[in-house]
């Protein structure tokens, strides 16, 4: 017989060995989906996670992906420890790309290396802006942080879309939605001849060192653990609760608009449309499969970031089609929440004799 | 300027057809709130929906079967959500998230197919009514069975809670798990019973949208309502009457917004589309202001865990 048992303490050896089952239960009701959608499993799961990283191309186009998934997530962390529901990072990295998009414009014509280090605060300052809106109000008007990040969402994409159909938008670009080519000076220097990945992907590293030394070292640190587990208890021992909000808010927008600056001054180098495939959504899963640890997150990043190139993959060679990526991210979350069962019961097989 | 008295009701009645997804949703995602249960999935069981719908709409023909199947469509995939936060205990705001995501994802993989073909007309009642009365006429007939159903909804739902067992115990079991499991009411099957129920409603509400509201399927064509709906129960403080009256300021934004640009009112489209999410952002300050009052109203046990030790 088997019996279901809680488990004293949850343990911390499962806490970190789940996210590798969530993503092999993953690996297999994915292939079961390729099945039923009359695909050979092994073939299509090879397309979808092999293939597309095969090559140092295909490395090169995981890192740039991996990039702002990490970037972003790192991020949320700081809000998901401490029990704030930012998940409108989205919204953050957009209105990111904004504004340095729109200062990196200032200096279309000129050159000269203070552009750059400009563009990039610039970024950080407008994802800031965006999340202190939700912030603002969950501390002094109480609001929903969760409904109103969202929101925002849907509002900067309307800004983006405004700005670079309308104002914006490339005088000599014949009425294309973009807006003009910013100057080389504003733009992340690649790293390797003919690749894409881009000195962004230091922007991330600095990201995940910085974390590590806050979560681990500091008394913020701390301060943002206790009240994840308990506001009650962060109250008792007298945090500045509203103060710590706003902070990881913050810390969590400049994040996102990092990873805008690193999609429009990257590979682009111009404000279109859709500056980002939703990796403000899918960092919250990458956040959660790293355990919003800082090291977690890196490997969590590149797992997902196989998602969206094999969706383009197995789009390319099998005519799978490419929401096939984001159906595996659902997949990836569920099943990792499911396991975390794991961490607070066992099975307790029990013989028959007495 | 004369204006034309039926020209006011056929606003009016555009204004209440945009309304009727939110009403259904919300109404259904009040149902589980009032469990206890906080379904962020809202947005990905809609639009499950409304591609379930739409599909079997194409496929069998039979709008009866498309319209009962993209409920059940609704209800199986709240079933994940259920397993996992009821009997998995996971995090209720997480695994919302995820339903969202991957609704949409299935979504589009299905609907991958259905992109471009035209809808079915769905039939009206009575249509022959309508220019009888001037200004009601146009109101109150020529809709489709889904626009009445949901009209009738909030009220259906307030006398549930209010005035029904079955309601109490919904009550009880989202204000306080505790005490109703000692009661002897087994908390988990009650909100299973409310998770798959509000599943059926953004099912339906996604449905209206995909074979009446908008007959066709365009990829991520809810575009947000589920969480406009999930304001709306907040707005609501967890009064389905008041859910009514919030739907009917949103649609009538979105009706707006039409009635605007074909004027030529001079602003830029996009502010007019940004302007509901904007509202929605207002009216949760100003409905969330009032600590107290919101604490009051809020089911005592709403995302919160709850599992009986055996």
């Amino acid at each position: 017989m088997i019996k279901i048992v809680k488990r004293d303490q949850p343990s911390r050896a499962i806490f970190f060995l789940t996210p590798i089952l969530a993503i092999f239960l993953t690996l297999v009701a994915g292939g079961l989906i390729f099945y039923i959608l009359g695909f050979k499993p092994f073939e299509a799961l090879k397309f979808f996670f092999i293939v597309p990283i095969a090559d140092k191309y295909g490395f090169s186009e995981l890192l740039l992906k991996a990039t702002p998934l990490c970037l972003i997530a790192i991020g949320l962390s700081f809000c998901f420890k401490s029990n704030n529901w930012n998940i409108g990072a989205e919204g953050q990295l957009t209105f990111g790309a904004i504004v340095s998009g729109g200062v990196a414009l200032l200096f279309y014509e000129q050159e000269g290396f203070y552009i750059l280090p400009i563009v990039i605060l610039a970024g950080a300052i407008g994802g800031m802006l965006y999340a202190s809106i939700p912030a603002i109000l969950k501390t002094y008007f109480n609001t929903n942080e969760i409904l109103v990040s969202l929101m925002l969402v849907y509002v900067s994409k309307l800004i983006l879309d405004y700005l670079v159909v309308g104002p914006w938008s490339n005088p000599e670009g014949f009425n294309f939605p973009e807006t003009r080519q910013f100057s080389d000076s504003a733009r992340l220097p690649l790293l390797f001849e003919g690749l894409r990945i881009h000195a962004g992907i230091f922007l991330a590293l600095a990201a995940v060192v910085i974390s590590w030394f806050v979560f681990y070292k500091t008394y913020l640190g701390f301060q943002m653990k206790v009240s994840g587990f308990s506001l009650k208890t962060a109250k008792y021992a007298g945090y500045k609760g509203k103060k710590m909000i706003i902070l990881v808010f913050l810390i969590s927008g400049a994040c996102a608009g990092l990873a805008g600056v690193g999609e429009i001054t990257g590979p682009i180098g111009q404000l279109h449309r859709e500056v980002s495939p939703d990796y403000g959504f899918t960092a919250i899963i990458v956040a959660f499969l790293g355990r919003l640890h800082p090291v977690g997150i890196i490997f969590a990043s590149l797992v997902v970031a196989i998602t969206y190139l094999g969706a383009e993959t197995a789009q390319i060679f099998m005519q799978i089609p490419k929401y096939t990526g984001q159906v595996f991210q659902g997949m990836i979350l569920f099943f990792l929440l499911a396991s975390d069962y794991l961490l607070f019961f066992k099975f307790k097989f029990i013989g028959s004799k007495k | 300027m004369i204006i034309d008295i039926n020209f006011i009701g056929l606003i009016i009645a555009s204004i209440m057809a945009s309304a009727v997804p939110l009403i259904l949703a919300s109404c259904g995602e009040l149902i589980t709130e009032r469990s206890g249960v906080l379904n962020l999935g809202v947005e990905g069981m809609m639009i499950i929906g409304a591609i379930s719908g739409f599909a079997l709409m194409t496929v069998t023909g039979s709008l009866i079967i498309a319209v009962f199947g993209a409920m059940l469509a609704g209800v199986l995939i709240s079933t994940i959500f259920a397993f996992l936060t009821q009997t998995l205990v996971t995090n209720h705001v997480a695994t919302g998230l995820a339903l969202t995501i991957f609704g949409i994802g299935i979504s589009a993989m299905i609907g991958k197919n259905f992109v471009g073909i035209p809808g079915k007309e769905f039939p009206v009642l009575f249509e022959g009514l309508k220019d009888i009365i001037p200004l009601l006429g146009p109101i109150l007939f020529g809709h489709s069975i889904v626009f009445y159903f949901a009209f009738a909804l909030p009220f259906i739902t307030s006398y549930f809670l209010k005035k029904t067992k079955i309601g109490l115990i919904v009550r009880a079991v989202g204000d306080s798990p505790e005490s109703a499991s000692n009661q002897g009411i087994n908390v988990r099957l009650v909100r299973y019973a409310c998770i798959l129920y509000g599943g059926s409603m953004s099912g339906l509400a996604g449905a209206y949208l995909s074979m009446i509201y908008t007959p066709q399927w365009i990829e991520n064509m809810t575009g947000g309502r589920g969480w406009i709906a999930l304001a709306l129960v907040v707005f609501s403080t967890w009064n389905p009457i008041k859910i009514l009256i919030g739907a009917m300021i949103f649609g009538g934004l979105t009706i707006i917004q039409f009635h605007m640009q074909a004027i030529g009112v001079r602003i830029p489209v996009q502010f007019l589309t940004a302007l509901p999410y904007i509202v929605t952002i207002v009216v949760l300050v100003v409905i969330s202001r009032d600590s107290r009052k919101i604490r009051l109203s809020t089911p005592s046990s709403l995302g919160k865990s709850f599992h009986k030790d055996n």
